[in-house]
């Protein structure tokens, strides 16, 4: 066991535990009788009715506990159920501390663990949707899609498992794609979504700085890449960029219209991962981007995934209303 | 013998419960009693049946969170409210408990009136007081057998009703029905219908006054709520001592007091407490002394009342009724009447203008806030709505708090009766109409078809720099 960084602790947790309980029932057994000094006429202390001097009542009636002088403790018993009570109570906690972990690293007869019963709930609702799930996973996506109920499931999914990065309404933020729009990185068809979301993505571009020459250079090509959306660049460093970016075209073809097998961008259209200002093309040139899509197949299993890429795919497939259903 | 040391005893400091045998009591509080048992159990074992809007009346759904009374239905935000009916309780009975004492304990406490039922059933089977003492005194015999497991076995149904009415509140009580007839219970119900039995037996069986002694935290506290005006259970000492037995004499005559010392209010003390020593706190205020007093009065031909209900100072001062009545506005009890009167006042008010419709709005994190066409600015948020009432309703959402403000997605939403949705929502602002940085914004959810249906939630839209 990792849980403790030597064995001292474990030990040290069990016999501090052993001892507290054996100590309450030591002091249980001890408390439950008590010897007291009787007082000094024998026949007072068999005879004490209410009638009888208070002194007497006083003296067998007490604990025997003495305090200042004439500070006396009365006795008035508990009942005895209470005590039983408290020795069950002991007896529990041992019984406990056999079957289940509590005693240092002791696992507890039962073999329990807080992770089991987790794995046993998600078991137990796993039998209880998965038919659901089993059912959209033989359908083919679109028509999935088309389910009222998988849609509302999906976008629960979605809103727990996809929204902190891609936000709540799928259209993403700066770094991360926007799903709603025809725009893909890997390409937009069901299977494809699907694919993705199983096994993520991991989108690189290097730093070309080097491959590119002088930071002139640099802010040539990002100049030439804003015309090639139509977005404004000026007119000479456009022409100067043009001849550098060849470098370039490796990934996002000599007509920078991107390549979906590498996930390169396309460079034609106005939608923009990182933004589309020079000062921000320029950075993405220097310093090369590194994203990285997470897999979901181990955690979500292929049957919610299949739902999720329904719902995605939708989003921009549709007239789809999300508030309609 | 040489016996200088002086002589020990060894005292146990725990004792074993005495066996109580209340004799019957018979009288106006008696009946009163009866009145309470009766009304409690029929709302008890009644309340569960009723139905409501095609539903149970009063149902506490904890597996769905969801609690259904009447016509309200109560989601966990509504916990508030469940929170102040206990305050309200509470004060109540603080302020009953300083007017009239212990009278919740001595006629609706459950304790009380479960342990009535199974002394009633007691009664029935093994007899009166003395029979019963006599029985458990007498060797095991066929006839005892009989007696006792006849006794247990109808308390024992009695515990297993009471069990199931009590699960009937929190699980539909017909489906339970249906499964205890079929003897198809899920291993939880089984588990709570015997357990709230077997407490109900143990306690009203077995336990009995050992639970307002020595379990019962509100015996212990009790008495901050008392003053010298409160009414408790007295004894008249003045009228009643020197008690001591005596023929039909008048009490003059051998100047005695009214008690004859017949130890009937002791029999019938279900504390087994003697009354006549004082307000004790085992006392539950349950009277039964009071009734057998009187009737023994009556009998010897002397006016009733010699144990009462009466206050402290009323005993002292020899108050009249009506100047013990005279007394109960005092100013604890204005002070408890007060406070009552606000809280209740506020609960009815909060719970009147309850909309069944709730929203909590979650900015996205991700996105700051992003630039749109035109320079426009949006925001992204999810709404989170639920619609607590118990039909399905169409909302309209709306955005207000900047002057250029307008969604950008859907501005309607459809939802089920007394279901809940998460809505993704655009919001869409001119950054030249705000400033940089955080601008609050309020989102307003409205029925389509009620308008008085609606809430109102702030939010806080960004723009950036
Ligand atoms: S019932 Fe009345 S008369 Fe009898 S002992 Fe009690 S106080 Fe005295
Ligand atoms: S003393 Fe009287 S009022 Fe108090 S518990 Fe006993 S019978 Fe009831």
């Amino acid at each position: 066991m990792a849980d403790f960084t030597s064995g001292f602790w474990s030990i040290y947790i069990t016999v501090l535990t052993l001892l507290s309980i054996f100590g309450c029932g030591l002091l249980l057994w001890s408390q439950s009788r008590h010897k007291v000094v009787l007082p000094v006429d024998p026949l007072a202390a068999t005879s004490i009715t209410l009638d009888a001097p208070a002194s007497a009542v006083a003296q067998v009636g007490t604990t025997g506990h003495v305090w200042d002088g004439d500070l006396t403790e009365l006795n008035t018993p508990m009942p005895r159920w209470w005590m039983w009570l408290f020795y069950i109570t002991i007896v529990f906690g041992l019984v406990y501390l056999v079957l289940y972990p509590g005693l240092g690293s002791y696992a507890g007869k039962l073999g329990w663990k807080s992770t089991g019963a987790y794995q046993d709930e998600l078991k137990k609702a796993d039998a209880q949707y998965g038919p659901l799930f089993d059912k959209y996973l033989q359908q083919d996506i679109k028509i999935v899609a088309a389910d009222p109920q998988a849609h509302a499931i999906g976008e629960r999914l979605f809103l727990t498992y996809c929204a902190q990065c891609h936000g709540s309404d799928a259209r993403g933020s700066k770094g991360f794609p926007n799903l709603t729009d025809k725009d893909w990185l890997y390409g937009g068809a069901p299977d494809i979504i699907q694919t993705t979301i199983l096994y993520g993505r991991h989108g690189q571009m290097p730093s070309m700085a080097a491959a590119l020459g002088t930071d002139k250079d640099v802010e040539n090509v990002a100049h030439y890449v804003l015309s090639l959306s139509g977005s404004t660049a000026d007119p000479i460093k456009v022409i100067f960029g043009k001849a550098k970016f060849g470098s370039c075209a490796g990934c996002h073809g000599p007509g920078g219209v991107g390549n979906q097998a590498l996930g390169a961008p396309n460079l034609t259209d106005k939608i923009w991962l990182y933004g589309g200002g020079v000062e921000t093309i320029m950075e993405t040139i220097n310093k090369g981007r590194n994203n990285t899509m997470p897999a979901f197949k181990d955690f979500l299993g292929e049957a919610k995934v299949h739902v999720l890429a329904a719902y995605v795919w939708s989003l921009s497939n549709e007239k789809s209303n999300l508030y309609e259903q | 013998m040489n016996n200088l040391a002086p002589p020990e005893a060894v005292i146990k400091m725990y004792a074993a419960r005495e066996e109580i045998y209340p004799r019957e009591a018979k009288g106006r509080y008696a009946t009163w009693r009866w009145i309470c048992v009766w009304l409690t159990q029929l709302v008890f074992y009644g309340l569960p049946w009723l139905q409501w809007n095609g539903r149970q009346a009063v149902l506490f759904d904890l597996g769905a969170r969801k609690f259904y009374i009447f016509g309200v239905v109560l989601w966990p935000q509504d916990f508030i409210y469940l929170a102040a009916l206990l305050i309200i309780c509470a004060y109540a009975l603080f302020l009953v408990t300083a007017i009239a004492g212990r009278v919740w304990c001595g006629f609706a406490c459950p304790q009380t009136v479960y342990t009535e039922i199974f002394l009633w059933v007691e009664r029935k089977i093994e007899g009166t007081r003395s029979a019963r003492m006599r029985l458990n005194k007498q060797p095991w015999s066929v006839a005892r057998v009989i007696k006792k497991s006849a006794k247990h076995s109808v308390w024992g149904l009695v515990a297993l009703w009471t069990g199931f009415t009590f699960v009937g509140y929190f699980t539909p009580v017909h489906a339970l029905m249906a499964e205890v007839s079929s003897m198809g219970l899920g291993p939880w119900e089984s588990f709570w219908i015997l357990f709230y039995a077997f407490a109900t037996y143990g306690n009203a069986g077995w336990m009995r006054e050992q639970v307002c002694k020595y379990m019962c935290p509100y015996a212990r506290f009790q008495s901050s709520m008392f003053d010298q005006d409160t009414l408790i259970v007295t004894y008249d000492k003045t009228r009643g001592e020197p008690r001591g037995a005596r023929g039909r004499v008048t009490a003059g005559a051998q100047s005695l007091g009214a008690c004859i010392d017949c130890s009937m209010c002791v029999q019938v003390c279900p504390t087994g407490i003697d009354i006549r020593q004082g307000l004790q706190y085992e006392c539950i205020g349950c009277a039964a002394c009071v009734d057998a007093c009187n009737l023994v009065m009556t009998k010897i031909d002397a006016p009733p009342g010699l144990i009462r209900y009466a206050t402290e100072h009323a005993i002292t001062q020899r108050l009249s009724p009506k100047q013990i009545r005279q007394r109960v506005l005092r100013p604890r009890v204005l002070i408890y009447i007060g406070l009552l009167f606000l809280i209740v006042s506020a609960f009815s008010g909060a719970l009147i203008t309850r909309t069944p419709l709730k929203l909590d709005v979650i900015r996205d994190r991700g996105a700051m806030g992003r630039e749109v066409e035109d320079g426009m600015i949006e925001n992204v948020y999810r709404l989170q709505v639920m619609n607590t009432a118990e039909t399905a309703h169409r909302y309209k959402i709306a955005v207000s708090g900047m002057p250029t403000i307008s969604m950008a997605s859907p501005d309607e939403v459809n939802l089920d009766g007394a279901s809940s949705r998460a809505v993704p929502v655009r919001v869409r602002v001119d950054p030249k109409s705000g400033k940089a940085g955080s601008n609050k914004i309020f989102f307003t959810l409205t029925a389509l078809d009620d308008a008085g249906l609606q809430v109102k939630e702030n939010a806080v839209f960004f723009v950036p720099k």
